[in-house]
C-alpha cells in the first residue's frame, strides 16, 4: 500500500462517514416532520406519567428552601406583560375589578374577588421553578390553596382535568394562554392560587393578580394571568386539543420530566 | 483454554494456506474463535444508536439554554460555562464559549455556526450535531426520552444476561492480579503493543477497567442525573437532589459525563481501528473473531475492542 492510497482511502472513509452522518440527520429530520413517527416518540410520555405516579406518594412535597436560597434575579418568562386592553385596564385598576370565575363540572359554580382569594385559607411556600429550557430559580410563593377553592365549589363526578383560561393572547390570532391538570395535581398541597412573591403583592411580570403554582412539574404548567377556571371531563374541545398552549405546539402534557 | 476466556473456541483451523505448514505449535496459526454471544451483540449495537441519539437530541435539549451551573439555581454571574454569541465591532457575528470565566472564541461551531443551508445562525451547538437539526426544543425532548426509555431496558437486558451468562464474572472483571498489571498494559497500549495468541483471547485488564467503569458508572450515572433533573422525580426522592448537589448541578453532571462518553467512544473506537477494523467488526457483527498466533513477523496487532 503506498503513501497515496492511504491518504485516498483515509479521505474516501472520511467522505462515507459524513455522507452517511447527514443521510442519518437528514433521515431524522424527515422523521421529526411526518405525522406517525412523532406520534411513536409521544407514547412514552404516558409510561413517565404512570410510573412517576405509581412510585410517589400522592402528596410527596417538592423540595422546600430558605430565605437564604432565594434567587437574587427571578426570570419572567414567556408573558412579561399581558398584550390586551382589558388586562390594561384591570392591571392600572389595581385588579379591584378582576374577578376569578369558576365554572363548567362543578355543583357551585362561583366568582372570587381578589380579596376573597385572600382569605381563603393559604399556604407559604419556598420552592424551585424549574423551566423547559433548563433553568432554575428559587423564590417564595404566598396562596390560597386550590384544594380549599375546590372544596368550596364541589367539582361532580365526572370532572377529570381543572382548565385554566388566561389574560395573555399568544399571537394576533387571539389565541390566549390556558392550561390543564389532572385532580391528583389539584389536591396536592403546594399546589396554590398565588397572589404574593417574595413578599410583594405578585407583580405583573410574574403573572398578576394570581398564578398557578404546581411544584412538582415545569413552569409552563404554572399559568400565569389567571382570569377563569373551567372543570372538565376533557379538552379535547379546547384550541388545538392537547390540554395547554405549549402543549398544542408539541411540549408533553405531563411536564414532570 | 482457560477458564477466562471470552467464549469457547468454535474452531481451531488453520486460516491460510501459508499458515498451514507453519512450523510447529498450534500458537503459529490463526484461530477463529466465538468471541462475542448473540445477546452481546446485539445490545451493544442498540446502545450505539440509544446514545448516539440521546447525545444529538440532548444537545438540542442543550441549546434551548446554553449554560452550565452548579447548585440548584441558575445565577446568570455564576454559570461555569456559557455559549454565546456576540455582535462584532465589524458589524458580524461571533460565536464566545465561557468557561469558568476564560472566554474562547468558537465562531463556526459554539455560539454561532452556519445551518445546512449556509445560514448563519445564533446557536449553541451547530446543526448538524443536534436532533432534530433546526432549533426544536420539543421535538428534541420527544426524541430524548424515547430513547432513553430504549436505552435503559436495553440496558436492563444487557446487565441480567451478562450477569446470568457470567459475561459479567468470566470476562469483565478483572482479578487482583491483573489490576497489579494495568501500569504495564497501559505502557503496552502506548506503545501499540497489543496481545496476541492466547492473551488475545480475553480482554486486557485496560479494557476491563474502561469497560466497568463505562457499564456500572458512566451510564448510570447518565441515567440519575437524568432524572434528578425531574421535579416530579425530586419530590419522590429528595435524597438524590442531595446527592448532586442540586438540580443545575446534576445537568451539569449530565454533560460532563455525556462528553466522558464521547472520549470514551473515541479512544475505543480507535482502538477498534489499530487492532484489526475488519476482524473486530465482524466479532461484533458475527460473533467470530481471529486469533493471530504469538510468533510470525507480522506486526499486526489485535485486542479485539
Amino acid at each position: 500500500m503506498t503513501h497515496k492510497t492511504g491518504i485516498d482511502r483515509r479521505r474516501f472513509v472520511a467522505r462515507l462517514l459524513s455522507g452517511i452522518g447527514a443521510v442519518s440527520l437528514a433521515g431524522c429530520d424527515r422523521l421529526s416532520q411526518s405525522e406517525w413517527f412523532p406520534r411513536v416518540l409521544a407514547s412514552v410520555e404516558g409510561l413517565n406519567n404512570r410510573l412517576h405516579h405509581a412510585i410517589t406518594p400522592r402528596d410527596a412535597l417538592a423540595r422546600e428552601y430558605t430565605e437564604a436560597d432565594l434567587s437574587p434575579r427571578f426570570p419572567s418568562n414567556g408573558t412579561r406583560s399581558p398584550n390586551s386592553a382589558a388586562y390594561r385596564a384591570l392591571a392600572n385598576g389595581g385588579f379591584a375589578e378582576w374577578k376569578l370565575e369558576v365554572t363548567g363540572l362543578v355543583e357551585q359554580p362561583s366568582s372570587y374577588s381578589l380579596s376573597e382569594l385572600r382569605q381563603l385559607p393559604s399556604r407559604t411556600q419556598i420552592t424551585r421553578h424549574d423551566c423547559v429550557e433548563g433553568w432554575s430559580a428559587i423564590a417564595k410563593w404566598k396562596g390560597a390553596r386550590f384544594s380549599e377553592l375546590l372544596a368550596r365549589v364541589r367539582p361532580l363526578p365526572n370532572a377529570r382535568y381543572v382548565v385554566f383560561h388566561c389574560a395573555d393572547p399568544m399571537d394576533f390570532s387571539g389565541t390566549r394562554y390556558y392550561e390543564s391538570i389532572d385532580f391528583d395535581d389539584a389536591y396536592h398541597p403546594q399546589t396554590i392560587l398565588a397572589f404574593e412573591w417574595n413578599d410583594q403583592v405578585l407583580p405583573v411580570a410574574y403573572g398578576a393578580p394570581i398564578r398557578l403554582r404546581l411544584e412538582r412539574q415545569l413552569g409552563y404548567k404554572m399559568a400565569k394571568y389567571i382570569m377563569a377556571i373551567e372543570l372538565v371531563e376533557s379538552f379535547a374541545h379546547l384550541a388545538g386539543g392537547k390540554g395547554g398552549y405549549w402543549e398544542d405546539q408539541g411540549y408533553e402534557w405531563y411536564a414532570g420530566i | 483454554m482457560t477458564q477466562r476466556n471470552l467464549s469457547s473456541v468454535e474452531a481451531v483451523a488453520p486460516a491460510s494456506a501459508e499458515n498451514a505448514g507453519a512450523a510447529s505449535a498450534s500458537d503459529t496459526r490463526e484461530a477463529i474463535i466465538y468471541r462475542h454471544r448473540l445477546p452481546i451483540r446485539l445490545t451493544h449495537w442498540a446502545n450505539v444508536l440509544c446514545l448516539v441519539i440521546l447525545l444529538m437530541s440532548g444537545l438540542q435539549i442543550f441549546n434551548a439554554h446554553p449554560a452550565l451551573y452548579w447548585g440548584n439555581r441558575s445565577d446568570a454571574e455564576q454559570a461555569l460555562l456559557t455559549i454565546d454569541s456576540e455582535v462584532t465591532d465589524s458589524g458580524g457575528l461571533a460565536g464566545i464559549t465561557t468557561i469558568f470565566g476564560q472566554r474562547f472564541g468558537t465562531t463556526g461551531v459554539l455560539g454561532v455556526s452556519r445551518d445546512s443551508s449556509g445560514t448563519i445562525q445564533r446557536r449553541g451547538f451547530p446543526d448538524w450535531s443536534t436532533i432534530p437539526s433546526p432549533q426544536w426544543l420539543a421535538m428534541g425532548r420527544r426524541w430524548h426520552f424515547y430513547f432513553a426509555w430504549t436505552f435503559v431496558i436495553n440496558g436492563l437486558i444487557y446487565l441480567l444476561y451478562s450477569l446470568f451468562s457470567r459475561h459479567l464474572s468470566r470476562d469483565l472483571l478483572p482479578s487482583w492480579r491483573e489490576l497489579r498489571g494495568i501500569g504495564r498494559s497501559l505502557v503496552d497500549h502506548l506503545l501499540f503493543r497489543h496481545p496476541r495468541g492466547d492473551a488475545a483471547r480475553r480482554y486486557n485488564v485496560l479494557q476491563k477497567v474502561a469497560y466497568m467503569l463505562v457499564v456500572f458508572v458512566l451510564l448510570p450515572l447518565t441515567l440519575l442525573t437524568g432524572l434528578t433533573m425531574s421535579p416530579w422525580i425530586n419530590a419522590a426522592f429528595p435524597q438524590m437532589l442531595t446527592l448532586f448537589d442540586g438540580r443545575q448541578s446534576a445537568r451539569t453532571i449530565h454533560f460532563i459525563v455525556a462528553f466522558s462518553l464521547v472520549a470514551f467512544t473515541l479512544i475505543h473506537v480507535f482502538m477498534v481501528v489499530v487492532t484489526g477494523l475488519l476482524n473486530n467488526l465482524r466479532s461484533m457483527l458475527t460473533g467470530r473473531y481471529a486469533i493471530k498466533p504469538t510468533s510470525g513477523e507480522s506486526h499486526d496487532t489485535q485486542d479485539g475492542y
